[in-house]
Parts: C-alpha cells; sequence; structure tokens
C-alpha cells in the first residue's frame, strides 16, 4: 500500500440550526408598530424612573407658597406646580419609580407564586387541583379593588403591606390561568410520549410544560400590571399604599383633587401618566400574545 | 347546458404575508344529474374549488378569479339577496363536520321547517310534513321522534342524514359535498355513500364529491377529476380514469394504495417526496419534481390538457409515455 | 420459570425464548366512570376496554381493527400505562409488569408508541434532535450520546440530520414529523412498538412511503409492531395477524389471510364488505350493515353485535360469547389460532346455528 498523503478529510457536516422560538418571536413583535411603540413608551418612563436624580429639573420635595399651582407652560416650571408650589414635571418623574415599583413588583411576585401554584395544580390534577383551585376561588370571590383596599386596611396603611395586598390579589388570576394553560399542555400527545419514555414528573414539568406555558402565563401578567399600577394608585389616593410628601402618581391625583377647580390641567397630569402607561403596558401585553402565536 | 361551468378559476389567499394560490386554473363541467369526484390530497385544493362554487372562501382573505357558472348564474355576479336564494335552493352543501350545518340549539325539525319556510314561503305545518318526509327519506329510524332531538343527542351518522336531509330541504338542484364521510366509521360511510347515490338518482342531483379516498370516489362517482397543487390533472370517466389512468400523479396513487391483493412483505410503490408549496411553485409542470417520468421540459414548460379519450384529459406532456404504462387492453 | 427448558439460541428474542410471547394481555379492563349528577356518585361508566385477552407474539405484526368507541386505542394507552387499568395484567416477555422483576420504567423502555396526531406529539418548542434525544437522557445516556443517536436515527427514518436537526416541528410537514415520531419511539431501542392510527392523518401518497421506513425498520432493528387503524386495507398490508374489536371487546383474532378471506365473525364479515370497492363494476349496492356503532357508555348484554347482526338469534342477547376456533365440521380449513367470539361457533350455544353439543359436555 502507497503511503497516504493525509487527505482533506470531508467536511464535517454543518448542521442547521433553525431560528429559536424567542428569536422569532422577537422577529414578530418587532414588525407590530403598535408593539413596539407601546414598548418604546415602557422603556422611556423606565430610564426617566431611573435617572430621575438627573433628568429632574428642581428638587421634587422643595415647594414655596408664593408659587402653588402654577398653570402649565410657566418659565421655570413647564408643567406647572402643585398645591404645595413643588414642580410638578419633577415630581411626575420621581413618581414614575413609585408607579413602577407598585406596578411590577405585586405582579411579578404573583407571577412566580401564580404560576407555581397553578403549574401543580395543573399538572397533578386531582385531589391537589381541588384544594389549591378552591383555596384561589374564595379570593376570586372578592372584587379585586375590595380585596386589595380590604387587605391594605387590615394590614395597615404604608408600602410594604399595599404591596403584599397587589400580591395576593393578583395571584388567583394568574394560577387560573396557569392551571387551565397546564392542563391543556398535560393532555398533549408529546407529554403522553414523555411519560411513556419513563420520564418523571419533575422532568416533563422542566423540559415539556414549563417552556410551553410560562409563555402564556407571562402575557398575561404583563396585562395585569396595568391593573396593578391604578390599584396601587387608588391605594395611595385612599391613603392606604405610599404616604405623602412621596411623589406617587395616584397620591399626586389625590392631593391635586382640591385644585381641579383652580387648575384642571395641573390636576390631571398624574392621572394622564398613569393612565399612559397602563395603556402602554395593555398594548405591549396584545402585541406579545400575538408575537407568540406559533404557526402550525 | 351543464349545470355547472368552472372556466379558468383561480382562488388566491392573501391572508397572510405571500399570496397563497390555493387554485390555478381549474375548467370544470358537471351534467345534470351526474356525480362528479374531485379526488386530490391535503392542499391541492378540491375544497377549496367546491367552496367557490357557492362563494364560501372568506371574502375579505381570498381573490377568485375565472367564471363560475351554475344553472346558468354567473355565481361571482350574485348580489347579497340572490346569493342567499342561490344558497340552499340552487346549490346545498354537506360538510364533513355536521356542527358546521347544524345549529346545536334548535332541534332538526325546527332546523329543516324553518329553512324550508323561508324558501318556498309555506306554513308550519306543510313544513315539518317536508321535514318528515326528508327524514324518513334518508333512512333516520323513527323520524318523528328524531325530528324532536337536538344535534348532540344523535350519532355521527344520523347527524350526517339529518344535515343531508338539510341540505335537500329547498329541492336543490346541486348537491356539494365535502368529505362528508371521511370521520365516518367504515360500516356507517358505505351506508351514507349507497345512500346519496340513492337520492342522485332519484332527485336528478348533480353531485360534486370532494373526497382523498379513491375508494369513495369508484363507489360514488360517474366522472373522476384529479387535483393536485391547484390544479385538475387529469380528468375523466371514473372507469377509464381508475383502469387507464394517464397522469403520473393518478398512476402513483394508484399504485401506492395498500390493498388486499399485495403479497404479505411486498413493499408498496411510492411517490416520493411530498407536495409543494403552493406559495413557491416551481415554473414547470408542478408534479415534476416528484415525477419518474419528469424530464427537463417538464420542469420549464407548464403542460395543458391533453385529451386521451373519450372526455379523458391530462394535464402532461408525457402522455404518450404513460400510454406504453396501459396494461395491454384493447382500446374501448 | 418460562422457557427454562428452552434455551435461548437468539440473543435478539429475549429471555422467555422465541416461543414466548412478547406480550401477554389477560383479563385488560378499563372503565371510565362519568360525571355524577350533583351530589352523589353516578353508576353509568363508559365501558371502553372490557375484558380483553390477547398476545403479541415475538417479531409479528399485530393489527387491532374496530371503528370507534371499539376500545383501540384505549388498549394501546393501557399497554403503554399511559392510563391505569380497572383490572387485568401485563406479561412482558415472560415478567409481570410492574412487578420487581420489571419496574414500570424499564416496561417502558421497551415499549414505545407512535401517535396519530405527527403535531401535537411534538414539543413546539424543541428542536427535533432535542425531541429525539430526550427520551435517552432520562435513561442516563450522556447528552452528547444522546444527540448523536438522535442524529443516527434521523438518517434512518430518511430524514438528513444535517437540514433536519435543528428544525422546529412547525417548519415540517406532516409525512416527515411522522417520521421524526418514529425516530424518538426508536431512541429507547424499545423491542415493541405500538403504532396508534401512525398513518391514519398521512396523505395517501405519504402514507406508502411511511408504511414502506416502518418495515425497513422491523427488519432492521428486530420490533414487534403492534399496529392500530380503522384501515382494512392498511391492516391486512401489514399485519401477520389481526385482531378485530368491537365495543370494547375482542370480536375476532387471526391470521391475517384467514381472517379477511373467511371471517368467522358476522361483524368482521361485515367491516371488510363496507370497505368502499376499488373496482369500477363491483360497486357496494346495499351497505353490509345498518345503523351506527352503540355507545359503550350502556352496551347491549349478551353479544355486543347482536342489536346489528344479521344472524342474531334469541341466545345472543343472554349469553355472551367467547372465543373459540371455527369446529372442524363448520369449516373444514379451520386453524386453531383463528378464533372468534360469536355464539354460531360455541357447540351448544342455543343459537340455531351453533354446532350441535359434544356428549360429553353437561
Amino acid at each position: 500500500m502507497v503511503m497516504q498523503l493525509p487527505l482533506t478529510r470531508p467536511a464535517a457536516p454543518v448542521f442547521e440550526r433553525s431560528e429559536g422560538y424567542w428569536s422569532s418571536v422577537f422577529r414578530r413583535l418587532r414588525r407590530d408598530r403598535v408593539a413596539v411603540a407601546a414598548l418604546a413608551v415602557i422603556l422611556a418612563i423606565v430610564a426617566v424612573a431611573l435617572l430621575a436624580d438627573y433628568v429632574a429639573p428642581a428638587d421634587p420635595y422643595r415647594g414655596a407658597t408664593l408659587r402653588r399651582l402654577r398653570p402649565i407652560g410657566t418659565a421655570g416650571f413647564p408643567l406647572g406646580t402643585d398645591e404645595l408650589g413643588r414642580d410638578m414635571l419633577s415630581r411626575l418623574i420621581h413618581g414614575a419609580r413609585w408607579s413602577l415599583l407598585m406596578g411590577v413588583t405585586p405582579v411579578l411576585v404573583a407571577f412566580v407564586l401564580g404560576s407555581a401554584a397553578g403549574i401543580l395544580a395543573g399538572f397533578a390534577g386531582g385531589r391537589i387541583n381541588t384544594v389549591i383551585m378552591r383555596s384561589v376561588d374564595v379570593l376570586y370571590a372578592f372584587p379585586s379593588v375590595l380585596l386589595a383596599v380590604a387587605l391594605s386596611g387590615a394590614l395597615g396603611a404604608g408600602l410594604g403591606n399595599a404591596l403584599l395586598s397587589l400580591t395576593i390579589v393578583f395571584v388567583p388570576p394568574i394560577v387560573r390561568v396557569a392551571e387551565a394553560v397546564t392542563t391543556q399542555v398535560r393532555g398533549r400527545d408529546y407529554v403522553e410520549a414523555a411519560r411513556a419514555s419513563g420520564a418523571g414528573a419533575f422532568t416533563i414539568v422542566r423540559v415539556h410544560v414549563l417552556g410551553n406555558v410560562l409563555g402564556p402565563i407571562f402575557v398575561y401578567a404583563t396585562g395585569l400590571v396595568s391593573v396593578s399600577m391604578i390599584l396601587a394608585s387608588g391605594l395611595s389616593f385612599l391613603g392606604l399604599g405610599v404616604r405623602p410628601p412621596e411623589p406617587e402618581w395616584g397620591l399626586m391625583l389625590n392631593t391635586l383633587r382640591t385644585a381641579i377647580y383652580v387648575n384642571p390641567w395641573v390636576a390631571a397630569l398624574p392621572g394622564v401618566m398613569i393612565f399612559v402607561t397602563s395603556i402602554a403596558f395593555n398594548l405591549f401585553s396584545d402585541g406579545l400574545r400575538s408575537a407568540m402565536d406559533v404557526k402550525r | 347546458m351543464p349545470i355547472v361551468e368552472i372556466k379558468d378559476l383561480r382562488v388566491t389567499f392573501t391572508g397572510g404575508g405571500k399570496p397563497v394560490p390555493a387554485v390555478s386554473g381549474v375548467d370544470l363541467e358537471v351534467e345534470r344529474g351526474e356525480t362528479l369526484a374531485i379526488l386530490g390530497e391535503s392542499g391541492s385544493g378540491k375544497s377549496v374549488t367546491l367552496r367557490a362554487l357557492m362563494r364560501l372562501n372568506p371574502e375579505g382573505k381570498s381573490r377568485m378569479e375565472g367564471t363560475v357558472r351554475v344553472a346558468g348564474q354567473d355565481v361571482a355576479a350574485l348580489g347579497r339577496r340572490e346569493l342567499r336564494a342561490f344558497r340552499g335552493r340552487t346549490a346545498a352543501m354537506i360538510f364533513q363536520e355536521p356542527s358546521l350545518a347544524l345549529d346545536p340549539v334548535y332541534t332538526l325539525g325546527q332546523q329543516i321547517a324553518e329553512a324550508v319556510m323561508v324558501h318556498d314561503g309555506c306554513s308550519r305545518n306543510e313544513a315539518m310534513a317536508r321535514a318528515l318526509a326528508l327524514f324518513e327519506r334518508v333512512r333516520i329510524p323513527s323520524p318523528e321522534r328524531r325530528l324532536q332531538a337536538y344535534p348532540h343527542e344523535m350519532s355521527g351518522g344520523m347527524r350526517q342524514r339529518a344535515m343531508i336531509a338539510l341540505a335537500l330541504s329547498c329541492r336543490p338542484q346541486l348537491l356539494l359535498a365535502d368529505e362528508p364521510t371521511t370521520a365516518l366509521d367504515a360500516t356507517v360511510q358505505i351506508q351514507i355513500l349507497v345512500l346519496v347515490r340513492e337520492l342522485q338518482r332519484e332527485f336528478g342531483l348533480a353531485v360534486i364529491f370532494v373526497t382523498h379516498d379513491i375508494g369513495v370516489a369508484v363507489e360514488v362517482a360517474d366522472r373522476i377529476a384529479v387535483m393536485y397543487a391547484g390544479r385538475v390533472v387529469e380528468s375523466g370517466p371514473m372507469r377509464e380514469v381508475i383502469r387507464r389512468p394517464r397522469h403520473p400523479y393518478t398512476i402513483g396513487l394508484l399504485r401506492s394504495r395498500a390493498h388486499g391483493a399485495l403479497a404479505k412483505g411486498a413493499r408498496l410503490e411510492t411517490i416520493p417526496g411530498a407536495p409543494p408549496d403552493l406559495a413557491d411553485l416551481p415554473p414547470g409542470c408542478p408534479f415534476a419534481p416528484r415525477c419518474f417520468l419528469a424530464t427537463a421540459t417538464c420542469a420549464t414548460t407548464a403542460p395543458g390538457p391533453e385529451p386521451v379519450g373519450a372526455g379523458h384529459q391530462a394535464r402532461c406532456l408525457r402522455v404518450d409515455a404513460t400510454a406504453a404504462l396501459l396494461p395491454a387492453v384493447a382500446e374501448g | 420459570m418460562n422457557g427454562g427448558s428452552q434455551a435461548a439460541t437468539d440473543p435478539g428474542s429475549g429471555r422467555g425464548g422465541p416461543a414466548q410471547p412478547l406480550l401477554t394481555v389477560r383479563g385488560l379492563v378499563r372503565h371510565f366512570a362519568l360525571p355524577g349528577k350533583l351530589l352523589g356518585r353516578s353508576k353509568a361508566a363508559v365501558h371502553a376496554v372490557d375484558g380483553v385477552d390477547f398476545d403479541v407474539l415475538k417479531g409479528e405484526t399485530l393489527g387491532i381493527v374496530g371503528e370507534s368507541g371499539c376500545g383501540k386505542s384505549t388498549t394501546a394507552r393501557l399497554l403503554m400505562h399511559l392510563i391505569n387499568p380497572s383490572a387485568g395484567e401485563l406479561i412482558f416477555d415472560g415478567e409481570k409488569v410492574g412487578s420487581r422483576e420489571l419496574p414500570l420504567r424499564e416496561y417502558r423502555r421497551q415499549v414505545q408508541m407512535v401517535f396519530q396526531d405527527s403535531y401535537a406529539s411534538l414539543n413546539p418548542r424543541l428542536t427535533i434532535e432535542a425531541s429525539i434525544a430526550f427520551g435517552p437522557s432520562v435513561h442516563g445516556v450522556p447528552r452528547r450520546q444522546a444527540v448523536e443517536r438522535a442524529r443516527d436515527l434521523l438518517a434512518r427514518v430518511g430524514l438528513d440530520p444535517a437540514r433536519f436537526a435543528g428544525r422546529y416541528p412547525h417548519e415540517l410537514s406532516g409525512g416527515q414529523r411522522q417520521r421524526v415520531n418514529i425516530a424518538r419511539a426508536l431512541a429507547l431501542r424499545p423491542r415493541l412498538l405500538i403504532l396508534d392510527e401512525a398513518v391514519s392523518a398521512l396523505d395517501k401518497s405519504v402514507e406508502a412511503q411511511v408504511l414502506n421506513l416502518l418495515a425497513d425498520l422491523k427488519q432492521e432493528f428486530g420490533l414487534t409492531y403492534l399496529f392500530i387503524s380503522h384501515d382494512l386495507n392498511v391492516v391486512r398490508f401489514v399485519s401477520d395477524r389481526v385482531m378485530v374489536m368491537y365495543l370494547g371487546r375482542v370480536a375476532e383474532i387471526g391470521p391475517s389471510e384467514a381472517l379477511f378471506s373467511a371471517a368467522l365473525h358476522p361483524y368482521t364479515a361485515a367491516l371488510t364488505r363496507s370497505m368502499p370497492s376499488m373496482d369500477p363494476d363491483a360497486r357496494t349496492e346495499a351497505p353490509p350493515i345498518a345503523g351506527d356503532p352503540p355507545n359503550p357508555i350502556d352496551p347491549p348484554p349478551g353479544c355486543r353485535f347482536h342489536t346489528r347482526c344479521a344472524f342474531v338469534a334469541d341466545a345472543c342477547a343472554r349469553r355472551t360469547p367467547v372465543l373459540t376456533p371455527a369446529p372442524a365440521a363448520v369449516l373444514p380449513s379451520a386453524r386453531p389460532d383463528h378464533r372468534a367470539a360469536c355464539l354460531m361457533l360455541e357447540p351448544g350455544s342455543g343459537h340455531p346455528r351453533a354446532p350441535a353439543a359434544p356428549a360429553a359436555a353437561e
């Protein structure tokens, strides 16, 4: 045999990779103008909240009795001043921190707790399902506003208690959605096939269930952020959440309500912010939902 | 004059990104009292063609071109009111899923009587009598009782019969059947097929029966049209098409069937590959990539219909080659 | 112990030897309770599978046919232990399933299933390769090897791994997805493959390809198939033996050719004649039987088929037939492995067409 020169080895096959699920969701989301705009608004508010100390033109806490309730467009106070003469723009900017905190945190915590309970209920079925779902139904029986107010009232005013009561309000709906989606996925043939290959419940949930249920639950939860912001504002408005002099939007709305006949435009500003932010979250949530619909 | 005349029908779905030509250039004729089976796989355009006859394809998401004449009426030109009268009285449709046609909140008797009253303007009593007669005719046992039943209270075969009764309630001239037996059990399917044949003879109906099952087509049809990728690739008298198929796709379908006569362990002859993506069809014959007779020309030239026998056409450039494949049977 | 005297010569034939059935099913029952009225339990139950016995022999393809509600799919899921039986036992190659010798997990490695809906049986979030590799990794095969095996299997089922391994289910056609499902089922190197209407949803031109593939794989991996379908032509083509089910019970079981050419049970005969004719000159003129299959919630007593049977006699509603081979007097070509549950075959059953009871009996 002739000594062979090292031949060029056959090229290792190049494995094609399809676009992953999340990158395809992102691609579809990018084409949705409304969702992109909503996301831009959300990001802008987040950025403003993070950089509040640098963007805000004035100290949100320092007022002056001489310049109370200036109208929008006053020199030095582009959005006017509130009933204590504090700069509205700065207060709205700092208020974004509070409102985002109050809007996002309860939903986030409820998302984790609710998903866990809902997926457990949906996947285990039977008695476990009954116990979890019926306990959730008890909380569900109260209107969410009433429940939040009652819980906050019972726990006592304060930021921590307001967050806690909002979280409790959001767990039941998330559990319900999580349970419904999981029950649906559990009946799919691929879960059956996974069981048939001898996989344990934990592995099946990790590999086959989570990936298919977390998306829909997350979409639902993003839609709740706006509800949470409005409820939080409501609690503050009633004096059960954030306390003065903090510039939380709901609270600002409350304190400014006395000025509604004097300077209605300024008084409405916090409400406008609440409205814009919650609409942005809702529109983004809708866009995400349609982007996550995989065609067959 | 044929009751159905379709000339160069094109239906394009424009809902998603790329327009999808579901039907591209279909010509069909159906005589009065004749049963045509449209045979094809999923995506062949058979159901879309059928729906075009009653303008049932979603108007906003699809575009319909070409001419469709049913009983002398131009279906595309019908106004709203004319279309309502046309649906039901001139042409009626039965579906694979009876739930598409039957309303779950009314009894079957109410639904049929309602349809009769709206179309013929007769009294409720007369309408109920007609409904009863129809139930007897489609061989529903204890018809008086079943007229009082709701659709969900009946078994699959009975629901299918009730839907046929509803379709026939306004004495249409044309019955359109969209795979009405596909979801049924074998013993029930044959009952429905025999029933359709009887009704067709008795009422002198023209029937267009869409199916993916050659056996079903053989049981009901006078003529067969084989569809592939939105085109009629072969059409002709049923016996001709089954015994003397001339399009390679029809030949492949007939050969790839598992049937009793095959020896154990024999391999099935197959058509390689999969049906094409309609949004991205090759320029020539759409079947060329899967065809065992394809030549270089087939990939570039779209074949027109070639006459290959009495009333028998095949859209293929290689009909000479397929003639050679025929079993040695004397012409005629 | 089973097969103790009979040394297994072929290593592929497993523990019990070639004559030991691969799977023995005894007295399999599954009733589904219907939700009761408010308060109090309802006694109504769906008799999905109601006392089924059969063997699956090593290396054969056993076909199961029947109409909706006959229990064929429930049987498949019971065999796979995806639902628990109300009664009955499974013996896999001489060992009781679920016993210490053969725990469920180990049994499931050796028995795999392909489902009808090719899309629903693949996780839409996993690549093809990950779906196939899942089973082996569950059973402790290292990730790298599991992926290797997945790619190798993709090639075996006729899909180029370089093109398909990284794709997602929705990017494949129905036929390709079903190939993936077959590869996934084979990834655990099973001995028995349950095919539950595995080709029924495919287009005819693709169905033939998959049937050929299944035949190749059977040969290559020495598999045994349980092939469930409503399509008699396909079952006849692929099966060595066929079992006909009606309303949760076995109506007839026997070698494929014998069963289709000389059916013992009136239901089998009617079912065979109900298949659409392929001969333009021999269309079906009259339906072989009338009516729909009855509801399995409240099955008729005695022989379950008696409500639709052309040969019904008084005895049929009273006495439940057992699987019997045809007596030689009735059918000279009768084979002992071809049996049907019909009173016309049982000597002294009280049916006018039944053979006379032998003198010894009662």
